[in-house]
């Protein structure tokens, strides 16, 4: 058996226990120690990722290809972000334990499970081993009322979302005899004798699947939990989880239910569509920026969606760029969002941020960045996130997709718009504190890179293009 | 690239952000900062006008085709690439970017005291992304640079502009933006049928007539908002009253070309048979934007107002000219535009010296002031004239012949036209009375003072440019004679091959 193929795992798995081993005995305070360690483990595993060779191994469970490879690097990319920003948040919040880096570690080893399963059994597991984890981080400012609600809503309502996809599992491993991918695809090989009761189970789980993104109409959870959260924590949510849960959603449907293209396809359309219009117009009234940016999120999950929803090679290599410009706009601006503070107060208001441009110019300028590259903006990243999935959606013919897509996007760019109105043009309210250097690294990182992937857009689609064609191999 | 292998357009356009960096890198407290912003921006500017003159001095006027043509690969797939070139159409817009950034700059120097760092940066990235959308010779590129504008214009009205800024920013926003969108629509369609957004082949590649049909539709939806046409130029006062006097110039100046520019780049050539079939459309809103407008101009209370409402009423003329089809009728919309460009941003720069005087714009506050400023009554009543077409002024060179134009389509056409001759001078003249002329009763204009020598030199040069067009216009003509009668011709052709087709088309469907 080819166990080889999953040293990276089981390597982030042995790290992780080892340092919840020394964060344990450990009698000081050793959160800054196992932060640091695990930035360190994930350095290691994205090495180990990016220079190991693809195969198959664990009786077909589990794949490494390079659809896969990219998941896993940007999900290492993003949680390494995210893990940064909770550094000096979670000190002055009076959060600082040493099971945060270590839960957010095995967080990431189901992402990497999930980025490889061919299997539904190992598509649940990992789906459940990165959600357990969540659900405590959502709740990990344990004191504060607002965060054990948002760990609450959020495990009752992925509870139900893992039910009804667990339900799906079983509908279609009860029709079709087989969990495994390949074996699937070949008994749906033929859409006119697919049994409805498989239809049903493919229903099921992309209801669950489109929770654990937060497409509407199964987005309830999200702005609460956006809010509710730590911030860091959400930057973490807003960043690799929807990577990974996009990344299994797509080989899900693409894989062993691509035949059912048919079947599935106005779904996905639906969802797609809801999802951009909802997140347009909810985020409007919004006065919270972390509930903007809950909502933004959802709308950003719709886009990519009509790269699934056209189900071509082109589509998932568009939906494969927006996450690839998506994950550095959401680690960007939640850098900045939690950068908002004033007297030791974390603010999260958008009025907060009045004046800034007067105050603090570079990051009023940073937050400007992203919020033009998320309205789609050219020549800023967003654009060309935008332009991918646009493009296979016109390329399919799917007139309706674009053409909404479009104009949400009009409306989106309202709200996006609103904030940069507040520091642009308002008066100055009073300065935000001193940002500790992390921030400044990750919003200068993200901004740059946000700011300046028109420069060099090819190498990055090209590999976008690879890992989607491994899809349809 | 010219001869010498020297990337002069890359240079024009990407140079203006070096300036930007430079202008970020200094430290210091706020008067260094600011005044080295403006130096910086100013000989960034002048530095890019002076390598821009490579363009009038190396220009082949018997190459109807693009010059200066550079390509780098940029985006691997489908053929998208960084393509830059100029030809007739493209080549003197080029230069009004870089003539009147440089005076922008100039006319802002005491005037603009807040955030001067970023109004300079915002400026010069206008620049770049001004001089790169009519360089660009590839659709996306194109796109990224047209769309990219609204970024440093949004912020130049909102920061910088009047009391209702936010209102008037955000709808210039959304207008352009949902125009915007329907275009990149129309290109993501052109770039599935042609499997290149290559400029110089799409102006090749035959589309079918249906599907010209709707990219028609879209591209006007952005390029009417932009230029703008009736019924959606509402933005366009709002914007000009709001914005900064500069704001106002690059605006009138240069943005409002852009879309009678993606008229002439992308509609007319590529989409022939739509174009022609919804000629009659575009001459109805062209003529309703010239007469309708014109009234509108004439019952402004306020300067900024009024002149913009005259921008629409000229650029009505402008998009007759370019539906027009015939080679005099383009060339004076290609002339027309331009001596728009010029004319307009040198009234606005007229009213915003009394903007920076008395802080109004309202015409009603100022009279007779002619006995205190004889020397700017000289200047605004030049602009006056050149901007209802008197001989001799640029103005007239472009009226003339896109009349000449119109009377090739019909008659009423022209005469429904040359209303706008008429009515241009009751308005023009009527604010020009109110203001200079009269007997100076207001007690705040009593020590109103004349131009300075820097509002001379941000004059001087756009005088130049209105007298030079008027007296001597072939030294501007002869930029785009080639490319013009090119596209006629082929406009010609492509109408006589689809003929054919389309009546075959229509018999075997019955």
């Amino acid at each position: 058996m080819n166990w080889t193929i999953a040293v990276p795992e089981i390597v982030l798995s042995v790290l992780g226990m080892m340092i919840l081993l020394f964060g344990v005995l450990r009698r000081r305070d050793s959160t800054q120690v196992c932060t640091m360690m695990t930035l360190g483990a994930f350095l290691l595993t994205g090495f180990l990722v990016v220079t190991r060779v693809g195969g198959v191994g664990y009786f077909g469970q589990f794949t490494v290809d390079p659809f896969a490879i990219f998941i896993k690097a940007l999900v290492l990319v993003g949680a390494a972000l995210a893990l940064m920003l909770s550094l000096d948040y979670n000190r002055e919040q009076g959060i600082a334990r040493f099971e945060y880096p270590v839960l957010m570690l095995f967080a990431v080893v189901g992402m990497m499970g999930m980025a490889s399963a061919t299997n539904l059994m190992t598509l649940y597991l990992s789906l459940e081993l990165q959600s357990l984890a969540l659900y405590v981080m959502a709740a990990f400012a344990r004191d504060e009322l607002r965060s054990s609600e948002a760990g609450l809503k959020y495990f009752v309502l992925g509870a139900l979302a893992s039910g009804l996809l667990l339900y799906g599992i079983s509908l279609v491993y009860g029709f079709s005899g087989t969990m495994d991918f390949r074996v699937l695809t070949q008994a749906l090989a033929s859409p006119a004798e697919a049994s409805p009761g498989v239809i049903v189970g493919v229903v099921f789980v992309i209801v669950g699947l489109g929770f654990k993104v937060a497409a509407a109409p199964f987005h309830m959870w999200t702005p609460d939990v956006y809010e509710g959260s730590p911030t860091p924590v959400t930057a973490f949510f807003a960043t690799a989880p929807k990577i990974a849960a996009m990344a299994l959603f797509l080989r899900t449907m693409i894989q062993p239910f691509g035949h059912l293209v048919i079947s599935w396809q106005l779904l996905i359309e639906i969802i797609s569509i809801a999802s951009m219009i909802l997140g347009a117009l909810a985020a409007i009234g919004q006065t919270s920026i972390k509930r903007l940016m809950a909502y933004s999120s959802i709308g950003h999950m719709g886009y990519a969606l009509i790269g699934l929803a056209v189900g071509t090679q082109v589509g998932i290599r568009g939906v494969l760029v927006y996450l690839i410009v998506y994950i550095f706009m959401s680690a960007g601006i939640f850098a900045c969002i939690i950068a908002m503070r004033r007297r030791g107060r974390a603010l999260e208001k958008i009025n907060d941020l009045s004046g800034l441009a007067r105050t603090d110019p570079a990051l009023a300028l940073a937050i400007a960045v992203f919020m033009f590259s998320m309205a789609g903006i050219p020549p800023l990243s967003g654009f060309f996130g935008k332009l991918y999935v646009f493009l296979a959606a016109v390329q399919a013919g799917l007139w309706t997709l674009a053409i909404i897509g479009v104009l949400s996007s009009v409306v989106a760019s309202y709200y996006y718009l609103r904030v940069v109105k507040v520091m642009y043009f308002d008066a100055p309210a009073p300065a935000f504190d001193r940002r500790p250097s992390a921030l400044s690294f990750v919003g200068a990182v993200t901004g740059l890179f946000t700011l300046f992937f028109f420069l060099f857009p090819g190498p990055l689609v090209a590999a976008a293009g690879t890992a989607a064609s491994v899809l349809f191999g | 690239m010219n001869a010498a292998g020297f990337p002069v357009l890359s240079l024009i356009t990407w140079l203006p952000l070096v300036g930007c960096g430079v202008i970020l890198c200094v430290r210091g407290d706020e008067a260094t900062v600011a005044a080295n912003a403006r130096w910086t921006a100013l000989w960034t500017s002048l530095i890019v006008l002076a390598l821009s003159l490579v363009l009038w001095a190396d220009w082949n006027p018997n190459d109807p085709g693009f010059q200066f043509v550079e390509t780098a690969p940029w985006l691997p797939d489908y053929g998208v690439g960084y393509k830059m070139g100029v030809d007739g159409i493209s080549v003197l817009f080029v230069l009004l970017t870089t003539l009147l950034t440089p005076i922008c700059i100039l006319s802002s120097w005491e005037v603009i005291q807040r955030y001067v760092r970023e109004y300079m940066i915002t400026f010069l990235v206008l620049e770049t992304m001004l001089v790169g959308m009519f360089c660009a010779l590839d659709f996306v590129v194109f796109y990224v640079f047209f769309e990219g504008v609204l970024i440093p214009m949004f912020l130049i009205i909102g920061v910088w502009g009047g009391e209702r800024r936010v209102y008037s920013a955000f709808k210039f926003f959304l207008y352009t933006f949902t125009g915007s969108v329907l275009m990149l629509l129309a290109l993501l369609a052109m770039w599935f049928y042609a499997h290149t957004t290559d400029i110089t082949v799409l102006l090749h590649t035959r589309f079918p007539a249906r599907m010209q049909f709707w990219l028609f539709v879209a591209l006007m939806a952005s390029f009417a908002v932009k230029v703008p046409m009736w019924p959606v130029h509402t933005w366009l006062p709002d914007a000009h009253v709001e914005a900064p006097t500069a704001g106002s110039v690059m605006l009138a100046g240069v943005l409002l070309k852009m879309g009678a520019y993606g008229f002439l780049r992308f509609s007319m050539p590529m989409l022939p048979i739509a174009s022609t079939e919804l000629a009659p459309l575009m001459y109805t809103l062209s003529v309703v934007a010239v007469i309708y407008t014109a009234y509108v101009a004439l019952a402004q209370e306020d300067m900024k107002k009024l002149i913009a409402y005259s921008s629409v009423a000229h650029m009505g003329i402008v998009t007759v000219g370019i539906f027009t089809f015939d080679v005099q009728g383009i060339q004076g919309a290609l002339f027309q535009m331009l001596s728009h460009g010029v004319v307009s941003a040198a009234l606005f720069l007229v009213v915003g010296v009394l903007y920076d005087r008395l802080h109004t714009h309202e015409i009603a506050r100022f009279n007779g002031l002619v006995d205190r400023m004889p020397l700017y009554a000289f200047i605004f009543l030049l602009f006056t004239l050149a901007a209802i077409g008197l001989p001799g002024t640029s103005g007239f060179v472009g009226e003339f012949l896109v009349m000449i134009g119109a009377f090739h389509v019909n008659f009423w056409l022209a005469l429904l036209t040359s209303m706008g001759m008429i009515l241009g001078p009751m308005y023009m003249l009527y604010l020009y009375r109110r203001i200079i002329y009269g007997r100076l009763t207001k007690i705040d204009l009593r020590n109103i003072l004349d131009l300075s020598p820097r509002e001379v030199a941000v004059f001087a040069p756009l005088v130049v440019v209105t007298m030079w067009m008027g007296v001597y216009p072939t030294s501007f003509t002869r930029f785009w004679e080639a490319t013009v009668s090119q596209m006629v011709t082929q406009h010609q052709q492509a109408l006589l091959l689809t003929k054919p087709a389309v009546q075959l088309a229509e018999a075997t469907h019955r």
